[in-house]
């Protein structure tokens, strides 16, 4: 009895074993280019390797079950007539609730780290027009004193593009440029059907819904130029619907801007 | 009840066309209408799987170049409809449940033969309806969850069409799910008590409340939506007022109570399964019945994991992720008593067995994919891409498409008297489960790497990962062909199965095989022990 629970115990810190070694070493996610990214990647790391315990173990019990209780060549007559074990069933409960519960507060965690639960009208009040309701994203409020940050972008949709609209400067471009390591905060409209504005290197994604303004908020920390990419269908140049983001460096940010800036003229 | 029983055996009767015909006419018989629902169903299915392989040719190449755009549209649109309300909730709920409860209940027939019938014969003219708008002006464009405003802005025709042939779907499934209730309910046989029945009864009763509770907001969802298409009303238009959200929340009401209502009747038939070819008790009865009951009502409350990033308040999101997330719990328990019934079993690994332990390994994954999406800030990047197509697909054809397998190996011979051929078993098994994983676990990278769905093309970087997946594509699509070859040729000069060639203790399997119209010669027999294997008096 005792040696069978050794086995046991071999087997499950070999199962975790490999899931943490696996966790850690196999990268499946994108680059990370936003302060969000690595936070994610933090509840990736943690959720993959709970679930890769749940299915290396339970694939193993299944198949071990398969061979070892395999009926053999012309043996008759039924298995155990074991109807249920009362304290098993309370563990199988209790520990898939408590790891449950784990992994909702832990992502409660990382949701209100990436700025989920701030409520939104209350730092945004200069792009609030009076009337109107301005939606929440997630990830707003990430440098909560900073506000709305300098550099404020309206980000309208419609099939089958992005337009961004730079109220500072008075120009519309087709590229969103944004620099490097500062809060930057969108105002998102669509023109007809829901659309969505994701990058999968900043790990966010709002959908932007005519008749309801949202804002988005993020932080590039990265330079480079990133896909946006519509993740919403909106007919059938959907998958056509993308655009870039090119994070540079502020000078680089600011020549670009003073480039297209009409208000200088 | 003798009464009763008497009169639904001659009016049965009465309406009885003989021989192969039967299957084609307005037949009361319930196993007559169960098999009605099961080959109408897998022909939908072949329409629906002929749709997927042009999505997965299309997506060979990253260009947009195999099908026209709004064609693309049309087709995936088709696919999603075709094989969750002509495909799987048929199958899973009326073809099994028309065929296997009234056996279970102890009964002669259904509580209401004709509106089972009824039931049954909306789905036909309805599926056809819906093909048809392809070859009218096109069917509809806007994915099977039509979301507003761009299924008020895409073609009218093939959007009508579609709201009005789910209604006609969604009808018969409301029969369908009063049906169940009532038999279940009220026509026992005497002395047969609730906590005595097969564990597929209590699925089906699960399944049934969420089916009445739920499927009438999506069809007053759906009528909203056609007087905002044909008479310009603005309930979910935005340019008149409306609301695209509000939408979304009627919409999701439905729809993932939906995915209940496609595997908790595979988790029943599994349990079935499981025990005879085991040679156990099921595991843990009780836990089972109210795990069951736990998903009903946990179901009715996790819509809105759908909307994550539709603008909803931060509350809300919270609630709704935590609420997800608990659904593991009861899925879970049934998890464990299943591999629980495996253990220490004498087990004959055929092929409905090697289906069901394939659903039990997919299922497990697209459960776990399913508790990292319900967290909300890890929903927020992979929502609306590959990752959440892989997830589902785990869930509804390597859970519920598994067990629709594993179940036809395991009744084909009580409907048909012969046995299927297990090498032609083996092999279906073998392409279908490497062809699946194949096809869906890549996707997984996909969405996680940027790949949206709903796309006819993509970034370049993702066409290797792609031609992997429609590789496995392939492998599912010719996984049929074994699978038709045997069931057509078992009919014939399959094996002679008798009447109860798994030694099995539920009462379907105490009848002759095929059954009589009656279902038993005689009175049905009082089964207090659908379970009892490796007891005393049964050796």
């Amino acid at each position: 009895m005792l040696n069978k629970s050794y086995y046991l115990i071999l087997i499950i810190s070999i199962i975790i074993g490999i899931s943490f070694w696996i966790g850690f070493n196999v990268n499946l996610l994108p680059e990370e280019a936003s302060i969000n990214a690595p936070i994610y990647d933090e509840l990736f790391k943690i959720l993959f390797i709970i679930g890769l315990i749940l299915f290396i173990g339970m694939t193993a019990l299944v198949i071990y079950s398969l061979f070892k209780f395999r009926k053999k060549e012309g043996e008759f007559g039924d298995g155990i007539a074991l109807e249920g074990n009362l304290s098993l069933e309370i563990i199988w409960t209790v520990i898939p609730s408590i790891i449950v519960l784990f992994v909702g507060i832990y992502s409660y965690n990382i949701y209100d780290r990436m700025g989920g639960m701030n409520e939104l009208n209350h730092n945004h009040h200069n792009l609030n027009t009076n009337s109107e309701k301005i939606w929440a994203g997630i990830s707003q409020g990430n440098n909560s004193n900073s506000g709305l940050g300098e550099t404020a972008i309206e980000v309208s949709a419609m099939q089958f593009a992005f337009l961004f609209n730079y109220p500072q400067g008075e120009f519309i471009s087709g590229e969103l440029h944004v620099p490097v390591d500062q809060q930057i905060s969108i105002k998102m409209e669509s023109k007809d059907v829901i659309h969505a504005f994701w990058i999968p290197e900043f790990r966010i994604k709002q959908d932007i819904i005519p008749g309801q303004p949202t804002i988005l908020n993020f932080t590039p920390t990265k330079i480079g130029k990133y896909p946006i990419i519509c993740a919403e269908l909106c007919g059938p140049y959907h998958g056509g619907m993308r655009a870039s983001i090119i994070v540079e460096d502020k000078s680089d940010y600011e020549r670009w801007f003073n480039q297209n800036n009409k208000t200088n003229l | 009840m003798t009464i009763l029983i008497d009169k639904q055996a001659k009016v049965k009767e009465s309406f009885q066309p003989k021989g192969f015909l039967r299957y084609f006419s307005f037949s009361l018989d319930h196993k007559v209408i169960g098999i009605q629902y099961l080959v109408c169903g897998f022909l939908f299915y072949l329409v629906g799987g002929t749709l997927a392989s042009a999505i997965r040719i299309e997506l060979i190449s990253p260009l947009s170049d195999f099908l026209p755009r709004d064609v693309y549209n049309q087709i995936l649109t088709l696919h999603g409809t075709i094989m969750i309300f002509l495909w799987i909730v048929p199958v899973v709920n009326g073809a099994f449940g028309n065929y296997l409860i009234p056996f279970y209940v102890g009964a002669r027939d259904m509580a209401f033969p004709r509106l089972n019938a009824v039931a049954f014969w909306l789905i036909p003219p309805s599926g056809l309806m819906l093909i048809a708008s392809y070859f009218i002006e096109g069917a509809s464009q806007s994915g099977w969850t039509a979301y507003p405003p761009l299924s008020i802005t895409t073609p009218q025709s093939g959007q009508i069409i579609w709201i009005l042939s789910v209604l006609l779907l969604g009808g018969s499934s409301i029969f369908g799910g009063i049906n169940f209730i009532v038999t279940i309910l009220k026509l026992r046989r005497p002395g047969l008590k609730l906590m005595n029945l097969p564990m597929y009864c209590w699925a089906m009763l699960g399944t049934s409340i969420l089916v009445v509770l739920s499927t009438p907001v999506l069809a007053g969802t759906l009528i909203l939506l056609s007087f905002d298409i044909v008479a310009h009303t603005g309930f979910f238009n935005p340019a008149l007022g409306g609301n695209v959200v509000v939408y979304q929340h009627l919409f999701w009401f439905y729809s993932h109570p939906a995915v209940y209502i496609m595997v908790l009747p595979a988790f029943g038939l599994v349990s079935e399964i499981l025990p005879i070819h085991c040679r156990k008790p099921l595991f843990g009865y009780t836990t089972m019945v109210f795990s069951i009951m736990g998903i009903v009502i946990l179901g009715l409350v996790v819509w809105a994991h759908h909307m994550f990033t539709s603008g909803t308040p931060p509350w809300m999101r919270l609630f709704f992720t935590i609420a997800t997330a608990f659904i593991a719990v009861p899925t879970g328990i049934k998890f464990f008593n299943w591999v629980a019934t495996m253990w220490g079993g004498k087990i004959s690994l055929n092929s409905a067995m090697l289906f069901s332990c394939g659903f039990i390994i997919n299922f497990v994954f697209g459960g776990i994919t399913g508790v990292a999406l319900a967290q909300v800030p890890f929903d927020i990047h992979v929502h609306d891409t590959y990752f959440v197509v892989a997830h589902f697909h785990y869930i509804v054809y390597g859970g519920s498409v598994f067990v629709i397998f594993s179940s036809i190996y395991h009744w084909y011979p009580k409907v048909v008297g012969k046995l299927l051929n297990e090498t032609l078993g083996y092999l279906h098994f073998a392409l279908t489960f490497i062809g699946f994983n194949l096809c869906f676990a890549p996707q997984h990278w996909l969405g996680l790497n940027g790949m949206p769905r709903r796309v006819a093309e993509y970034d370049p970087q993702f066409q290797f990962v792609n031609q992997i997946s429609s590789l496995g594509a392939l492998f599912m699509a010719i996984s049929t062909i074994p699978f038709l070859i045997n069931v057509f040729i078992s009919i014939k000069k399959g094996k002679i199965a008798g009447n109860n060639p798994w030694n099995g203790l539920t009462p379907e399997w105490l009848t002759t095989s095929p059954p009589p119209v009656e279902n038993w010669e005689g009175e049905a027999p009082l089964v207090n022990e659908p379970y009892g294997y490796g007891k005393d008096y049964h050796s």
